[in-house]
């Protein structure tokens, strides 16, 4: 071999090996890709197999906590025990009025403390048991008298006497004192003969056996932690089955990840968008974006100079809050229309009273001379009938130090900080400083009471007891060491009188008249001054999913309903109609794997002729 | 594979003392040697895991936050009830009781049990090593290898336009964020983009197949998350391979092999390499001890159920026990690699054990 031919060899000896690599790296590259046509992807083969099933998928981000019904307390968790197990009531998806479940009549004594439910006859186990009214008053008597029971729903059942099933279709319950939210008694009844095998409430997870037996619209088929929860329609479930052959939570953890997948149709649903993700679906073909009245409101809640019940003051809250001038004052100064339109980019309603619209039963909104609205001329006024003074142009307090409030804004939302800028400017104008507190963990300076200020906000459920109860001198904590169910502190006189009267109305209009005057006295009081109805901003493929029920039905949600209509009524696209834009695409994932599997044959046969070149000549 | 290192050589004159024969002796003194160094390297691994323990149960009582109001915010509750889980969860012994009880358990193997998925931490551990294992692993040889072959050819060719795009290429993927490298391969491999078909799930890591089908199912799921993982971390080893072998080239033992008449290749892979290679090794094993850790960013975006997201989820209650369990693990793999690194050294560079 001649010297020449050689220093040819070594310049293709030196290209070889790097080409190999690139084939190799290639070739992994298209390992999974080659599983598409040989394998058809695994979802549309199972898809083929089992004869075009029709699979309605959800992306979800939220850990399941515990397939338990006593345990779960997560929304994820909750809204899967809806599907798997009836309520004794539901709500109207209409009208949000209780309308018949597990029970199809309900009805209180003269002297308001038993309550007597019928229960259907025509409900049945998953395994072909019946299911009665004794699997409701085991599940009930079981939360009153085991503690571990009792972890996720207890409060429900803290007024209860006793609870009995003096026949199969009966269900008779005894308060201690009368009780307006028993037709809102949001409980999962289990099937008796599965569940009083359990020995520890507080360490069974429900996630071992499946199917889970149950007796709502689906019956849990398997799950996998933080992959996927699969369910199946109950074919004799009483208001008749839902249509498509399977429901899928599938996991998501990046929100922008479950976009991309409802666009490639991996996913049917994607819920909690951001503005910026639901504009960008607005424009994508076979998609719609459903942006409705959200359940939740969004507040600016005051420290009222915290204390707990004993009368142990908590925390520093600013003394001049206490002034009513000074909290009206504040709100004056706060433009809800800027906020609706720059922070939310109008994926949100101007908040009102504390009650959202779309409870319209309970909706309350002040009267024009009532209603706070923005002015800063006549918020400077208020704080200086206050007698909180300028100095410098900045207003002080008794001792002459500038007023600064410290607002506590949740560090992973982002509207908190924004709104929070725009509020340092507006209230820049009454000459009075702001501290904008953020972080992961708000919760401790907020049960401590150190923070003037702070961003709130709650779902309100269709019966809105609990959002009431929370501000009632009742949830204080006991002293300054216990931990109340309060939310920021409130404790009045008259908003507690007007909560006990509710609550023992039974007569829903007069309870709706009560309800909305003590929004009327919250909003008044200036502790809890609602911004704004964040929507709920939702997107499905409507290639997939033909027509489905939101709740309230005219403009609702999908996602975390107070009940089973949505996936329960979801209709599938036949499969005739659906688009078939992946058929085109097969052909040319073909001709990627066949290129590939050509490169890495060279690669391979290259780095072989240099093997035997290279060993030829040692 | 040919050793170069210099090698304490066996006394080679003298008068030969009676017993076994000097080679005999010298091999013996050197096992003694490296038994004496690998009890060393145990002890101290244990007594690292030993404060290990210590700080996995005192540092995270600092963060902030009552775990049952954590867990318990924004649903109807009463006191009595948060009581009760104030009970159950032991929250009510002082301290220093609760820390007399945690040692016990661990020494037992009991890391407790999950506030939030009130399932035992070593379930919890256990049901999300494997994914994390199977995805970080696979990434960490597959990074390796590439880094350290292309770390080679780089030194080998320094200054040559392959090395300059070689060594380009790995600093700006070693600088990019892992989730945006992945969110960009999800946008374009996942969802296709122009002609390109979208040829990978978005996210997860299995449909739910049996048999056969769900190993491709599972393979198909983990090559966007193996290939961004790669992207991101085989420049690092590139960079320390490169670098170690540049230090060697111009050593005389290479002249010497060179004169002999072996070949470039020959030079490089049986003399350069294996000396080159030995900071690489630290850092191998440093990744080894990574692997187990995950990695949260990725994870996420690729919606893999594995030990970092684990992790993310039981900071944010803070629910103690498994944090407190998943700290100790982590812990304890890194010291475990750190460790097999320590015995393996000396293995490699007999000077090592003899220092």
């Amino acid at each position: 071999m001649n010297s020449q031919e050689a220093h040819g060899r070594t310049g293709r000896r030196h290209r070889a090996p790097r080409l190999v690599a690139a084939m190799g790296a290639l070739a992994l590259a298209f390992t999974g890709a080659a599983a598409t046509p040989l394998n058809p992807a695994p979802a549309e083969a199972r898809a083929q197999a089992a004869e075009d099933k029709q699979v309605l998928t959800v992306a979800v981000a939220q850990s399941v906590d515990s397939l338990s019904p006593f345990l779960a307390g997560r929304l994820v968790s909750t809204s899967i025990h809806r599907l798997m197990y009836e309520y004794l009531l539901n709500y109207d998806p209409e009208t949000n009025e209780p309308v018949p479940a597990f029970a199809t009549k309900w009805e209180a004594s003269e002297d308001k403390l038993t309550w007597t439910y019928t229960i259907r006859d025509d409900s049945k186990w998953s395994d072909g048991k019946p299911a009665t009214a004794e699997d409701a008053a085991w599940t009930l008597g079981k939360m009153m008298s085991d503690d571990a029971a009792a972890t996720a729903n207890g409060s429900f059942v803290g007024n209860f006497e006793s609870v009995s099933a003096p026949s199969k279709d009966q269900l008779v319950i005894k308060l201690k004192k009368p009780q307006a939210t028993m037709t809102a008694l949001d409980i999962p009844i289990v099937p008796k003969h599965i569940w009083e095998k359990v020995t520890d409430f507080s360490k069974f997870n429900n996630d071992q056996k499946f199917p889970i037996v149950g007796n709502g619209p689906f019956v849990l088929t398997d799950y996998k932690v933080d992959q996927y929860v699969k369910l199946e329609p109950n074919k004799d479930f009483w208001r008749g089955a839902p249509k498509f052959d399977e429901l899928v939570f599938k996991y998501y953890k990046d929100g922008d990840a479950a976009v991309a997948a409802l666009k490639k149709g991996e996913v049917s649903f994607v819920p909690n968008l951001t503005p910026a993700q639901a504009d960008d679906l607005k424009t994508a073909g076979n998609i719609k974006v459903n942006d409705a009245p959200g359940r939740r409101f969004f507040a600016l809640a005051v420290n009222p100079g915290a204390k707990a019940k004993d009368g142990a003051k908590l925390g520093d809250g600013h003394e001049s809050l206490l002034d009513q001038r000074v909290r009206n004052a504040l709100f004056k100064a706060v433009d809800r229309d800027a906020i609706i339109d720059k922070v939310f980019q109008g994926h949100a309603v101007k908040g009102e009273g504390y009650i959202p619209p779309r409870y319209d039963k309970y909706f309350w909104k002040p009267s024009p001379d009532q209603e706070l609205t923005y002015d800063i001329d006549a918020a400077n006024k208020l704080l200086d009938d206050a007698g909180l003074k300028k100095k410098d142009g900045k207003r002080v307090d008794e001792d002459g130090k500038p007023i600064v409030y410290r607002v506590l804004c949740h560090a992973t939302d982002p509207n908190d900080k924004a709104i929070g800028q725009y509020l340092e400017e507006w209230w820049g104008q009454l000459g009075i400083g702001m501290d904008l507190q953020c972080s992961d963990n708000v919760s401790d300076p907020w049960l401590a009471g150190t923070y003037d200020l702070a961003f709130d906000g709650w779902s309100v459920n269709p019966d809105p007891d609990f959002v009431l109860s929370i501000h009632t001198c009742d949830a204080l904590p006991a002293t300054k060491e216990d931990v109340g169910a309060t939310d920021n502190f409130i404790c009045d006189k008259k908003y507690d009188e007007l909560y006990q009267e509710q609550l023992a109305e039974y007569d829903p209009a007069k309870r709706a008249d009560l309800v909305k005057q003590m929004q009327s006295h919250l909003y008044d009081l200036g502790y809890m001054n609602v911004m704004a109805y964040p929507n709920a901003v939702e997107a499905y493929r409507s290639d997939q999913i033909k027509s489905i029920t939101t709740m309230p039905t005219e403009a609702g949600n999908i996602y975390g309903q107070d009940g089973y209509w949505s996936w329960w009524s979801a209709e599938p696209v036949a499969a005739d109609e659906a688009s078939s834009e992946d058929s085109g695409s097969t052909g040319v994932i073909i001709g990627i794997v066949a290129g590939v599997v050509v490169l890495v044959a060279v690669g391979a046969f290259l780095a072989m002729r240099r093997r035997s070149t290279a060993d030829e000549r040692e | 594979m040919t050793q170069i290192a210099p090698v304490p050589a066996a006394p080679a004159d003298g008068p030969v003392p009676s017993g076994p024969p000097a080679g005999r002796s010298g091999s013996g003194n050197r096992t003694l040697t490296y038994l004496r160094y690998v009890a060393g390297k145990l002890l101290g691994a244990v007594v690292s895991l030993l404060a290990v323990l210590v700080t996995s149960f005192f540092l995270f009582r600092l963060i902030p936050g009552d775990p049952v109001t954590q867990m318990t915010r924004g649903r109807p509750i009463s006191q009595e009830q948060l009581d009760a889980l104030r009970l159950e969860f032991g929250l009510d012994l002082p301290v220093w009781q609760q820390f007399l009880d945690y040692c016990g358990n661990v020494l037992t193997g009991d890391f407790g049990t999950s506030y939030q998925f009130r399932a035992p931490v070593m379930d919890k551990i256990g049901e999300a090593v494997m994914p994390t294992l199977l995805l970080t692993f696979t990434a960490f040889v597959i990074y390796t290898a590439l880094g350290v072959f292309l770390g080679t050819r780089s030194a080998w060719r320094h200054n040559s336009r392959g090395d300059k795009v070689n060594t380009g290429l790995a600093l700006v993927l070693f600088s990019v964020p892992s989730f945006w490298l992945g969110l960009l391969a999800i946008i374009i491999l996942a969802n296709g983009v122009g002609p390109l078909p979208g040829l990978f799930p978005t996210g997860g890591m299995e449909t739910g197949e049996e048999g056969l089908d769900h190993v491709l199912d599972v393979a198909h799921h983990m090559v966007l998350p193996v290939l961004t993982l790669v992207a991101v971390d085989y420049g690092q080893t590139l960079l320390v391979t490169r670098s170690a072998l540049l230090d060697e080239m111009g050593s005389d033992y290479l002249t010497t092999a060179r004169a002999k008449g072996l070949r470039d290749d020959q030079v490089r892979t049986r003399h350069a390499v294996p000396n080159a290679l030995l900071p690489t090794m630290t850092l191998i094993f440093v990744n080894l001890g990574r692997t187990v850790a995950g990695v949260i960013l990725v994870e996420t975006v690729f919606s893999w159920p594995g030990l970092g997201s684990l992790f993310y989820q039981a900071l944010s209650v803070p629910d103690l026990p498994l944090v407190q369990g998943l700290f100790f693990f982590f812990a304890a793999t890194m010291i475990l690699a750190n460790m097999l690194a320590d015995l393996i050294y000396p293995l490699l560079d007999p000077r090592v054990g003899n220092q």
